[in-house]
């Protein structure tokens, strides 16, 4: 099986004042098609600079990025992004925000077929009746629902998201899980989503990375065996409660700390 | 209802004004060679309403061009300096420097450089004056762009154009109305600058000397009244054009 998404070796530093900045060490991530890679790590470890080289939007000092058996040299269309902060473009309705996408990848689609694959979205995460509403009138829960139809509203292969559930309280947050979880059965995409949160990667993951401390490598990949339509009430059991301690014994590891004090 | 206390609301303020006004100078008994009072105004329009159409206007559409130059030049530089930072590290101190240099010394230098281009003087004038607020704006509201908002459409293939004006320009515009809105009260103050200062015979600047010229009291302020309703109106002008362009920034009060 080819993987969709293949990071080869890379490495990566930040030129600084103080010299160079290594972020990335000999990282490697294969994700399958279809498949939901959860990333967890330590503050600061070099997380979003992975989604930055998925995306094509900056390029490793060595290593290889694949994506559907091409090498990354630049940005790609077929890229969905979505971030802590939602980015709504508030001069724009809803309904405008989510369409964005589609006036760069598909600028001769008619707009009412543009509009009709938005509004679709927009229904799927439960924001049916606000298409008009401006973001500004929306709740930070709301927002990031919308972000996410922004985020695949143009059907790419890859979706990266960088904590985007970050800022909200958590029983929104485990709202989002839900619709992300409903999302994935209708609208087929590979994912990667960078978190701090363990529950969180345990419930949307396929497999979850644990990324050491700087510069980043990868230090454990552990397989979710949960089946795909999982509940929240799934993170009550003992199997995801080991699952949970093996991974929180990781970052500690990945913290540099071996004993349990903080 | 509504409506109705947005335009009664302002329209009573300013009879009251006018009535304290009437009232200081009736108290002080201050004849009309010394302060004119409100009651001596529409005599004052009544026997120079000529005039003040024809000047009014040249006022208006000097100020208006000025305002117009100072917005493509304003844009313009702060463009330059929102992406590039070393253009923003060489133009600030310059632009500053020339911003606090007193724009009335730069009647005279513009006078002697253009001499006799009257109307040309005046239009470069309203726009020295005034293309400072735009510039900095501009440059301030595109270089703090987050670069998440830049990133969603990069991370498509979208060109820089595009991303300028899909994403910067419009989240930009909030900022430049509000310079906007600064611009056109210093625009008008150029142009007046130049009409009083090295007078012409054109605008209501020129009308003002006048009034000092013959010591007339209600002719000059008469010309302030007219000038500050010309900048009411310009003023209240950019604001519909905020609200049509920039309407999504304001928020209903909750």
């Amino acid at each position: 099986m080819t993987n969709l998404i293949d990071i080869k070796g890379v490495t990566h530093a930040y030129r600084t004042k103080a010299g160079p900045l290594p972020v990335l060490d000999n990282l490697n991530i294969a994700v399958p098609e279809g498949e939901f890679c959860a990333v967890v790590g330590p503050s600061g470890c070099g997380k979003s600079t992975l989604t930055r080289l998925v995306a094509g939007l900056m390029k490793p000092d060595r290593g290889e990025v694949w994506l559907h058996g091409e090498l990354v040299k630049s940005p790609r269309k077929t890229v969905g992004m979505a971030f802590q902060n939602p980015v709504m473009l508030e001069w724009r309705t809803i309904l405008d925000n989510v369409i964005l996408p589609l006036e760069i990848v598909a600028p001769a689609m008619p707009r009412a077929q543009k509009e009709a694959r938005a509004r679709e979205l927009l229904a799927m995460v439960g924001l049916a009746g606000f298409e008009a509403k401006r973001p500004s009138e929306l709740s930070g829960g709301m927002r990031q629902r919308a972000s996410l139809c922004r985020a695949i509203v143009h059907r790419p292969d890859v979706l990266i998201m960088d904590e985007p559930f970050g800022a909200l309280d958590n029983f929104t947050r485990e709202d989002l899980w839900q619709t992300m979880r409903d999302l994935r059965a209708k609208e087929p995409f590979t994912c990667v989503l960078i978190t701090h949160d363990l529950r969180e990667s345990v419930f949307l993951g396929d497999q979850v990375i644990v990324l050491s401390g700087r510069p980043a490598t990868t230090q454990y990949v552990m397989d979710v065996t949960l089946p795909a339509d999982r509940t929240l009430d799934i993170l009550y059991t003992p199997q995801v409660a080991d699952m949970l301690h093996i991974l929180r014994d990781q970052i500690r590891i990945a913290q540099g700390r071996d004993g349990g004090v903080h | 209802m509504e409506t109705a206390q947005k335009i009664g609301v302002p329209l009573a303020a300013m009879v009251v004004f006018l009535l304290l006004w009437e009232l200081l100078v009736w108290a002080n008994g201050w004849p009309n060679y010394v302060m004119a009072s409100p009651s001596d105004l529409p005599a004052a329009y009544a026997r120079f309403w000529n005039l003040f159409l024809v000047m009014g206007w040249q006022t208006l559409w000097r100020t208006v061009a000025g305002l117009a130059l100072a917005v493509l030049v304003g844009m313009i530089l702060g463009m330059i300096m929102g992406f590039s930072r070393i253009a923003r590290e060489a133009l600030y101190p310059l632009l500053v420097g020339f911003n606090a240099v007193p724009k009335a010394t730069l009647v005279p230098v513009l006078s002697l450089i253009f001499i006799g281009q009257h109307n040309f003087n005046t239009v470069m004038m309203a726009f020295l004056i005034s293309f400072f607020p735009i510039a900095v704006s501009v440059g301030i509201g595109l270089s703090t762009l987050e670069p998440e908002y830049r990133d969603i459409l990069r991370s498509l293939g979208a060109s820089r154009l595009t991303i300028f004006r899909k994403i910067a320009l419009p989240k930009t515009l909030p900022e430049f109305f509000g310079a906007l809105k600064v611009a056109v009260t210093l625009a008008f103050i150029g142009t007046n600058l130049v009409e009083i200062v090295a007078p012409h015979g054109r605008g209501l600047g020129a009308l003002f000397s006048s009034g000092v010229t013959n010591g007339d009291y209600p002719l000059m302020f008469a010309v302030l009244i007219a000038l500050a309703l010309l900048g009411i109106v310009l003023y209240y002008a950019v604001v519909a054009l905020e609200r049509i362009f920039a309407g999504w920034a304001e928020r209903e009060p909750h």
